[in-house]
């Protein structure tokens, strides 16, 4: 049932404490909290902006991602909400919480590191030692830069041979 | 402000026309992870012109939107340069297309960051991450294939001359780039990259003094745009509006 929010009464934690609810569409473990992408919430009077940054510039769970963002500030009562979009400051995996980098590692995905190095353009450049998130494993292999979505690229276990999904610094 | 709309819409198209042309890709890649990563520098572009059109319209104004942009344009008024709209050849010709067109945007976002325009600085900035990807994918590949058997090598060395005479419309500027960048700077970052990568490669380097094409960036195109344009158009012309 959708409650009748006092307008009043949002304050802009509690429209973080919301957000905290909302998802990644392609990596459900995921709170958007978690992947850094929200960048600021402003209340005035009854009037909810929440300002957003894409991942990747096609990324294409952004807007559903907005949408799913009103839908759940709806449910809360709040009617006057706008949800913007910013590329600047470029988001960066470090902006990733703890604890969405321990939840990425138990679902399975290696999560990003936080020293980037993959972001440099020189071909053939030192590969980064990515731990195996079933065996925990260093002695890993990259299959390919590019993975199911445009934040992860693939990689295999050399010793327990999973394959699986890094989530690539960014 | 109109040669701010179109040097947006130059840019925007770039990248449309190229992520069109990859996506044709899809299905037929030589392996699945290299299928998956045409798909994704496809999908970068398309967010990369997204931006891009969006601040066009924006500019524009009178119900112009992204997508009035992209479907309702004729070839004339595209303004891409011709290297992005020839057709993908084999695996060869298409990585040494990626590897040409992202090492000019990795040099060409550059200067776009430091733009007095806030939000063309902010889309630079934002693509320059993504285009960092592209060009180690793309210079390994050309490694990888100049260097590697009889065969890669043969097909790399026959796709230079294809796409070579191309490049030169890169960095050969049309009244409404000026201002924007510094071509000769460009040009000279783009020379030495291609030099590193193919000296690495064994592959040849041709003269950078032959005759280039060029006309794109007017809207004076090969015969191939329009057989891209109407098959990416083709709904929304038939159907005006139409959504998923």
């Amino acid at each position: 049932m959708v409650k009748m929010g006092n307008p009043e009464s949002i304050s802009a934690e509690k429209v973080w404490s919301v957000l905290e609810t909302v998802t990644d569409p392609e990596v459900p473990v995921l709170t958007i909290i978690d992947l850094g992408i929200v960048r600021e919430v402003k209340v005035e009077d009854s009037r909810v902006e929440v300002i957003i940054t894409p991942t990747y510039s096609g990324c294409p769970a952004m807007d559903v991602i907005s949408m799913n963002i009103r839908l759940a500030l709806l449910q809360e009562g709040i009617r006057d909400i706008s949800v913007k979009q910013v590329l600047s400051p470029a988001w960066t995996t470090d902006w990733m919480t703890k604890a969405g980098r321990d939840k990425l590692q138990a679902y399975g995905i290696a999560p990003p590191q936080y020293k980037q190095v993959v972001c440099e353009p020189d071909a053939f450049a030192k590969e980064e030692a990515i731990q195996c998130p079933r065996c925990q494993s260093y002695n890993t292999r990259l299959v390919s830069q590019f993975g199911s979505t445009a934040c992860k690229a693939l990689y295999q276990c050399n010793d327990c041979h999973e394959p699986f999904d890094y989530f690539k610094c960014h | 402000m109109k040669n701010t709309i179109n040097y947006l819409l130059h840019l925007a198209d770039n990248s449309l026309i190229m992520a069109q042309r990859l996506s044709e890709w899809c299905g037929h890649g030589p392996i699945l992870e290299q299928d998956i990563a045409l798909s994704n520098i496809a999908l970068d572009y398309v967010g990369q012109a997204r931006n891009l059109y969006q601040y066009a319209a924006e500019l524009k104004g009178e119900g112009t939107t992204e997508d009035s942009l992209a479907y309702l344009r004729n070839d004339r008024e595209y303004l891409n340069c011709l290297l992005v709209e020839l057709p993908n050849g084999d695996w060869a010709q298409t990585v040494l297309k990626i590897f040409f067109f992202s090492s000019y945007q990795y040099y060409l976002y550059q200067q776009l960051r430091q733009n007095g325009d806030e939000r063309i600085a902010a889309i630079a900035e934002k693509s320059l991450k993504e285009v960092s990807y592209h060009l180690k994918w793309s210079s390994e590949w050309v490694i990888r294939l100049g260097d590697g058997t009889a065969e890669s090598k043969r097909r790399m060395e026959m796709a230079i001359p294809e796409l070579w005479s191309f490049t030169g419309e890169l960095f050969e500027p049309v009244e409404y780039e000026s201002g924007f960048t510094d071509p000769a700077q460009l040009k000279d970052s783009w020379n030495k990259k291609v030099e590193t990568i193919f000296h690495e490669a064994t592959l040849p380097v041709p003269a950078v003094t032959t005759w280039f094409q060029s006309g794109g960036k007017s809207g004076i195109h090969t015969e191939h745009l329009g057989y891209i344009l109407a098959e990416m158009q083709v709904l929304q012309r038939e159907h005006p509006g139409a959504t998923w």
